[in-house]
């Protein structure tokens, strides 16, 4: 069992409150985690990946285990730690100011 | 009796204002869809329940949201926006070649007869179509296709398609227009497109009569004579008489031609709105007043409409989609500001009131008139 926390409107999005549990099939990466959020979630998609490119959108972030996982390859395993459940994988919004 | 419901898309939500056929005491709902830009809310002709919003982000991209009670409740539907073919270049601001990238839409036009039908304008330009309501959205790649789109350059807002005028007398002609390309017209329901820009004049491009280029910023018809259309350009306030073939000044009187909305009373077609702004490089409010200018005569003479409305220390801006008719009897007319504030005059004009005074900066207002 996964963990994901989402930024709040995403939260709003899925109408979900607080971490979303999901069971992942296979390795735990990000594609994978992204690929079971959005099969739970379909409005969920072209929020957080590019829905042509899969490509992370510009201002999210992905964290886990204090780390910035970014700009990791979307096939690589994901910490222990977030495939055990012990700890989340964070999807972040950018704390970039605007209007 | 007759109600009223305002669709008010704002950057940071959306709010729907009610009121029956008085027009005066309102109830507002919102935010909807708080914290997100909302570029553009529009009921259904043929259902008017049947509501569409665009909602966007910086962070989150495009999400297209759907209510079938009239705003009391919406579901997220189908946000996929994916070009058709080869993506092509347009030139970017410096001129130099730009990809086609999918940034977010700025108008959603539901067909007359379906409501599962909507036409969507996006930026970057190209225009899109929904008939199984808004699950699955596809491109009409003949617009972005025409041989001119390598050349368009986007206005400040971006590369946008910003506006849909669907004929009601003529299936399959649709009108739009793009910062900074201008008119184009389809006869064949989207397939093919033709510039309709003979006319138009615009300093700031090498050829000011090029055939493309030219930085619209509305158009407007009246169902009853779709042939007629009234523009606000960049600079300029524009007719044709002609469906778009040819264009003509209408400037007259106002006191500056620069400006983004421009509507038409829904029961005379040759009045018409417009709401000058001091300039482009100002993006506010000559003299501190908050004018409406109403053309009886269908352009060339203006007059300025004041009462209710500030005429002092007043520097907002009226966003292109942001002024709306009813069609009661005196016609209603409203707009948005960017100051938050949404206005109505029940009197086509003649004097006005605040709906609401501390709304986020407008972005679009449409009107929707139950019966």
């Amino acid at each position: 069992m996964i963990r994901v926390v989402l930024p709040a409107h995403l939260r709003t999005l899925a109408h979900v409150d607080g971490e979303v549990k999901l069971d992942v099939q296979g390795q735990a990466t990000q594609r994978s985690v992204l690929d079971a959020l959005e099969a739970c979630y379909p409005m969920l998609r072209g929020t957080i990946r590019d829905h042509v490119t899969h490509q992370r959108r510009p201002f999210l972030r992905f964290f886990a285990c204090e780390q910035d996982l970014s700009h990791e390859p979307p096939d690589a395993a994901l910490p222990d730690a977030v495939a055990t459940g012990a700890e989340p994988f964070l999807v972040v919004g950018a704390m970039a100011g605007g209007a | 009796m007759s109600r009223i419901r305002a669709l008010v898309g704002t950057r940071k939500g959306a709010f729907v204002l009610t009121s029956d056929g008085k027009r005066e005491r309102w109830d507002v709902s919102g935010p909807h869809f708080g914290g997100w830009e909302i570029y553009h809310v529009k009921g259904s002709p043929a259902d008017p329940n049947r509501l569409y919003a665009s909602q966007c982000s910086s962070w989150f991209g495009q999400v297209i949201q759907r209510s079938n009670d009239g705003g009391k409740t919406w579901e997220t539907v189908g946000n996929k926006f994916a070009y058709d073919g080869v993506t092509g270049t347009h030139l970017w601001y410096d001129g130099t070649p730009r990809p086609w990238e999918f940034a977010r839409v700025w108008h959603l036009e539901p067909s007359l007869t379906d409501p599962d039908t909507v036409y969507a304008g996006v930026q970057d330009a190209a225009f899109f179509r929904t008939t199984d309501g808004g699950q699955t959205w596809q491109e009409f790649p003949g617009l972005r296709g025409h041989p001119s789109a390598a050349s368009w350059q986007p206005g400040a807002g971006g590369l946008c398609l910003h506006t849909i005028l669907l004929d009601p007398t003529h299936p399959g002609r649709i009108f739009v227009a793009i910062s900074a390309a201008g008119v184009f017209r389809t006869d064949d329901a989207g397939k093919t497109w033709k510039p309709m820009n003979r006319g138009l004049r615009s300093e700031g491009i090498p050829d000011p009569n090029a055939e493309v280029g030219h930085c619209v910023h509305r158009i407007a018809m009246h169902r009853a004579r779709p042939g007629v259309l009234f523009m606000q350009k960049h600079w300029d306030v524009m007719r044709s008489d002609d469906a778009g073939e040819s264009w003509r000044e209408i400037s007259g009187n106002l006191p500056t031609d620069f400006g983004f909305p421009i509507d038409v009373h829904a029961h005379e077609p040759d009045t018409v709105y417009v709401v000058p702004i001091k300039s482009d490089s100002e993006h506010y409010l000559p003299d501190g007043k908050l004018r409406v200018y109403r053309s009886r005569t269908g352009g060339h003479e203006w007059e300025a409409l004041t009462r209710g409305l500030p005429q002092r220390d007043c520097y907002v801006n009226v966003l292109r989609d942001a002024m709306a008719v009813d069609s009661l009897d005196p016609c209603g007319v409203y707009f948005g500001t960017t100051g938050g504030q949404v206005y109505v005059s029940a009197d086509a004009g003649d004097s006005w009131a605040a709906i609401v005074r501390d709304l986020p900066s407008v972005v679009s207002v449409e009107v929707q008139t139950l019966a």
